[in-house]
């Protein structure tokens, strides 16, 4: 039943064999071990499992690997250059805007995400590009600053 | 999840062939925010899945003056609200797209994909009927068209046939200047709507020429108000006459109670805002 699948992830590429039932997810944490993408409610309302595909963010929960074909994947493993991190990622880690660190992986790509549409948002633009992520710390406000810092630059 | 069979066919003959060789097992595949997760739950057990996204033609989101407007079966909600000319041409469409699930979800649910579900409570519903959209479908006996209002046939019930698929949503183009208002009750930022309206108004020196007034997540399948469309056609707008339309569109809502509301509240909200809605169009038109 499994069949072969070629991706390019972090800009590796890679050649795996899943099942249908698989999802994304579980080809980037199960198959190719990269276990920063995390796994909140694997139903699409937490987004703990935010990646980019093919350079826009998704819930790798609901995206079957198979889907994946022949596609470009960046996980948080991948979002750093060499040593240097990204503005969101640095920010980030100034502010303190990580406590538990599970939603911080899927909040720096919608992070990411929103200033890249909107150089510039209000905190109640922040708050809305940010509402498909779930921080179950509550730790939202230094979340919020982290991102006003960023788009500052 | 049970396992399944997956296919990617690259032409709509193809997937129709498909669909027809594995009739009651197969489903369709776009986006899969909603297929996914009833999988997942198990509510579904497709033992073939067809996934649409690699048809290139479906992927098509174009507008021209002539055409208007016209929306392939994988274009994502994402695609839509960032498109010019929905901005400019369908600007309540832009919005109403905008308020589905989060960013994420928008950048994988398609339009087409969630019409097909059938939900009475569908965001862009209201703004597709407004827009009087038409569903273009292709099965084994070929293609043909349905207006949108004909494609609804109850929660989770749509005119297509066991092998047929929508290709994708045509909407006519605007044949003048057109105000719009869309507005949606909901409890937390990212929930289906308790209730919304769409109002779409096409001047017609100083008075409403054609108008359009759709309701959704107060009956069965979204709806048009036409009886509370047929108040302000052909009229000059005054406070009076809008409230008289918005009481009317009230009364043509069958909502009912659930988990989120009440069909009092329901019907209550219809009414306020299609006023605000209508307002809002009037507003756009310097009618009001």
């Amino acid at each position: 039943m499994k069949r072969l699948i070629t991706l390019t992830v972090n800009g590796t590429p890679y050649e795996v064999a899943v099942e249908p039932r698989q999802s994304l997810l579980q080809l980037l944490r199960e198959e190719l071990h990269l276990t920063g993408t995390k796994e909140g409610c694997s139903e699409g309302e937490c987004g703990a499992c935010t990646v980019l595909l093919d350079g826009i963010t998704v819930d790798s929960c609901l995206v079957f690997a198979l889907e994946a074909q022949g596609r470009e994947v960046v996980t948080i493993e991948g979002l750093a250059q060499g040593d240097q991190l990204h503005p969101v990622q640095k920010a980030f880690a100034e502010y303190g805007a990580v406590q538990c660190g599970f939603c911080t992986p899927g909040m720096i790509f919608a992070a990411k995400a929103l200033l890249e549409s909107n150089p510039h948002p209000t905190e109640a633009e922040i708050r809305q590009g940010i509402s498909g992520n779930l921080c179950r710390c509550t730790g939202y406000v230094k979340i919020v600053e982290a991102i006003q810092a960023a788009a500052r630059g | 999840m049970k396992n399944f069979e997956y296919f990617d066919p690259t032409s709509v003959g193809e997937a129709v062939a498909l669909l027809r060789q594995h009739a009651g097992s197969a489903k369709v595949l776009a986006g899969g925010t909603d297929l996914f997760l009833r999988m997942h739950r198990r509510a579904l057990l497709p033992d073939v899945v067809v996934d649409l996204k690699r048809i290139a033609e479906f992927a098509n989101l174009s507008y021209s003056a002539q055409d208007g407007l016209r929306i392939g079966a994988t274009v994502t909600h994402g695609e839509v609200v960032d498109h010019a000319a929905v901005q400019q041409h369908y600007g309540a469409l832009a919005t109403a797209a905008n308020w589905v699930g989060s960013l994420q979800t928008r950048h994988r649910g398609t339009v087409v994909g969630n019409l097909c579900n059938a939900s009475p409570a569908a965001d862009t519903a209201p703004a597709l009927l407004a827009y009087g959209a038409i569903v273009t479908i292709a099965g084994p006996d070929g293609q043909r068209e349905v207006p949108l209002e004909a494609f609804f046939q109850g929660p989770g019930r749509t005119a297509l046939g066991p092998a047929e698929i929508v290709t994708a949503l045509r909407l006519p183009p605007p044949s003048g200047q057109r105000g719009w208002g869309f507005a949606r009750r909901t409890r937390t930022v990212i929930d289906i709507a308790l209730v919304s309206s769409c109002v779409v108004v096409q001047a017609n020196n100083g008075v409403c020429g054609e108008v359009r007034i759709s309701l959704g997540a107060v009956g069965p399948t979204p709806l048009r108000a036409m009886r509370a469309e047929a108040v302000l056609q052909g009229q000059r707008p005054s406070a009076a006459l809008l409230a008289e339309t918005s009481r009317v569109a009230a009364e043509e809502a069958h909502p009912i109670s659930d988990v989120r509301c009440s069909a009092e509240y329901r019907k209550d909200m219809v009414e306020v805002l299609t006023k605000r809605c209508a307002e809002s169009a009037l507003s756009m038109l310097q009618m009001l």
